[in-house]
């Protein structure tokens, strides 16, 4: 009797943990929904602070999206939505043929290939931003979406992912579509691609997230107001002169919702995404 | 008229038949199918790598005003502002790996617990930061540490009578701010990596150390731990990497690659700060290369240090 009470105290103070730590994680959503609500000029007087005057909110920081700064916001959500697409629409189509060429086939130089795929894992971007600014000027791409998509659009984690799924697939299928008169790239689209599906839905989800999200080299292609994605158009509303916190909370309460969507209904894709990666490897 | 041209087709078609075949080939495919890869690794990959290399050695005054200077853009990183970015950024490294590996370790214990109530909904909320990008985490941080006496944290703290403090003007503060946002961003996904290495122990392992008398603890110190080191290395190494090469999390909390005293300068920052903002491009390489040797060096010793060596060559 003794030890089942002891059991339970046990695993109420593990609720408690548990509970405090996810506080901790949802309060700033909270938070910053509250702060969308209200007056810019009261982030500029207060911070964030903890009291809160329900009666004050109101939804008039929202329709300043469309308005404010002549209405560039919904180009920056337009940008975004471009750019994830195209981003991740094409990532997969390239990951994919590159992770299964590398399951499937044995050929000169394909470890060699796979041990470039690790090399570039393990190389902070951060080092290359420098040379690949100077690249996308001379090759024209500066201030375009194709600049911001190209460089990073091949992703060696994508590729890892890909080729460790492909390993898995039954090789007897490939015989048979041979003898069956299909091409290598007819398998690949018609038999194999269908059975990768799975993959195909982590890989996208996680690749829409870091895209959507993603900040540094951006930050650096993007020039004009008008071309700017949601955490480079966000962040240019801080300047020294002042922080347009009317349009920053709203904005920023906007730019995270679609992922929190994404998230909610396929929890099980984002994290079969996360872990292949690197734990068993 | 119309001969030559049928004549030409017809002499056309095998030839590309014959270029379809090839394109087709057994011999050929694999080669396509990894095509993407290695025209993307050439022109935004290695390129730019040896293009940063040469450009550490030159003086770059404008387009096509270069000059070599050997190791002198080098020589100059013997600079306080490099040496202070080395500095800031190794704490930051350090304070990550400090809370980002035991913390999301505990918890996935806890959670991988199948009598803890909820697990799945936890799981959930901790993961949620993580889908916020940068600048969304910054601009709560930012204005929660505000330095107004009204402000989230100031007014926490005066309620057990501390004094409102300026948090982002102080380098000992701004680094607890800028960890603090690392762990709100990361710990979910760490706790996700853990909860997967978890799951690959054997639940038979912790049966008969229980009919020995082990206690949880013991379970957790002989057990757990040593199962979960390829995690924790992985963790390791991936942090290693994410904490040196950090930019946007400073950005997002100073609004610039700037911050009051240099306290939030990281070699990424001072990277970009010489880049782009000083048009030094010379110096902005040399300490790109810089920061390359400095990230393999530490993830090496730290390879080393847990054995990770040892273990290959037995």
């Amino acid at each position: 009797m003794d030890s089942k009470k002891g059991n339970k105290i046990i695993s109420f103070i593990v609720f408690l943990i548990l509970a405090a730590f996810a506080v901790f994680c949802l309060a700033p959503f909270f938070f910053l929904i509250i702060s969308s609500l209200r007056p810019g000029v009261e982030m500029i007087r207060n911070g964030i602070s903890l009291t809160i005057d329900f009666s004050a909110l109101n939804l008039n920081n929202y329709s300043l999206l469309l308005e404010g700064k002549d209405g560039i916001y919904p180009f920056w959500y337009l940008n975004s939505i471009i750019i994830t697409v195209l981003h991740t629409t094409i990532s997969l189509l390239l990951t994919s043929m590159v992770g299964y060429g590398l399951a499937v086939y044995d050929f000169k130089g394909k470890n060699l290939i796979f041990t470039i795929v690790l090399v570039v894992m393990m190389i902070p971007v951060e080092i290359l931003i420098l040379p690949l600014y100077k690249l996308a000027i001379g090759i024209k791409m500066i201030d375009t979406h194709l600049g911001v998509i190209l460089p990073f659009v091949v992703a060696p984690t994508s590729i890892f992912f890909f080729r460790q799924y492909a390993t898995s697939l039954p090789k007897e299928l490939l015989d048979a579509g041979r003898i069956d008169g299909c091409g290598e790239f007819k398998i690949f689209f018609r038999i194999m691609m269908p059975l990768m599906m799975p993959a195909f839905g982590a890989m996208g989800i996680l690749q829409a997230m870091f895209s959507w999200n993603s900040f540094v080299w951006p930050l650096i292609v993007l020039r004009s107001n008008d071309m700017l994605t949601l955490p480079i158009g966000l962040q240019s509303l801080l300047t020294p002169y002042g922080n347009n916190y009317d349009l920053l909370f709203p904005g920023a309460v906007m730019s995270v919702i679609p992922i929190i969507i994404l998230f909610i209904f396929n929890q099980k894709a984002f994290i079969s995404g996360l872990t292949v990666g690197g734990v068993k490897g | 008229m119309s001969e030559p041209l049928v004549a030409n087709i017809m002499k056309q078609s095998p030839r590309h038949m014959r270029f379809k075949k090839l394109f087709t080939s057994q011999k050929a495919a694999p080669y396509l199918f990894v095509l993407p890869f290695i025209l993307s690794v050439l022109l935004f990959f290695l390129y730019p790598i040896i293009s940063t290399v040469i450009m550490s050695f030159q003086r770059i005054d404008g387009p096509g005003d270069v000059t070599y200077i050997g190791f002198k853009n080098y020589q100059n990183l013997l600079n306080p502002h490099f040496l202070n970015a080395i500095w800031v950024t190794t704490k930051y490294t350090f304070w990550t790996i400090l809370v980002l590996i035991p913390l999301p370790l505990v918890l996935a214990v806890l959670l991988n617990n199948k009598t803890t109530i909820g697990r799945n909904y936890f799981r959930s909320a901790f993961f949620m930061p993580a889908l916020t990008s940068v600048i969304v985490a910054g601009l709560f941080f930012r204005l929660s540490f505000g330095e107004q006496e009204t402000a989230m944290v100031n007014s926490i703290l005066g309620v057990f009578g501390v004094e409102p403090a300026v948090w982002l003007q102080d380098a000992d503060k701004s680094m607890f701010v800028l960890v603090l946002l690392a762990t709100w961003r990361w710990m979910g996904v760490n706790i996700i990596y853990f909860l997967s290495g978890l799951q690959g122990i054997s639940t038979e392992l912790y049966e008969s150390a229980s009919i020995d008398g082990a206690n949880k603890l013991e379970q957790f110190w002989h057990i757990t731990l040593p199962s979960l080191k390829p995690v924790i290395l992985y963790v390791t190494t991936i942090s290693i990497y994410g904490g040196y090469s950090m930019f946007a999390e400073s950005f997002a909390l100073w609004g610039s690659a700037r911050s009051p005293g240099e306290i939030g300068m990281t070699i990424v920052c001072y990277l970009y700060q010489e880049g782009f903002n000083n048009n030094n491009l010379g110096l902005g390489s040399a300490i790109g290369i810089a920061l390359l040797v400095i990230v393999m060096v530490v993830s090496l010793v730290q390879l080393w240090a847990s054995g990770f060596f040892k273990k290959e060559t037995n």
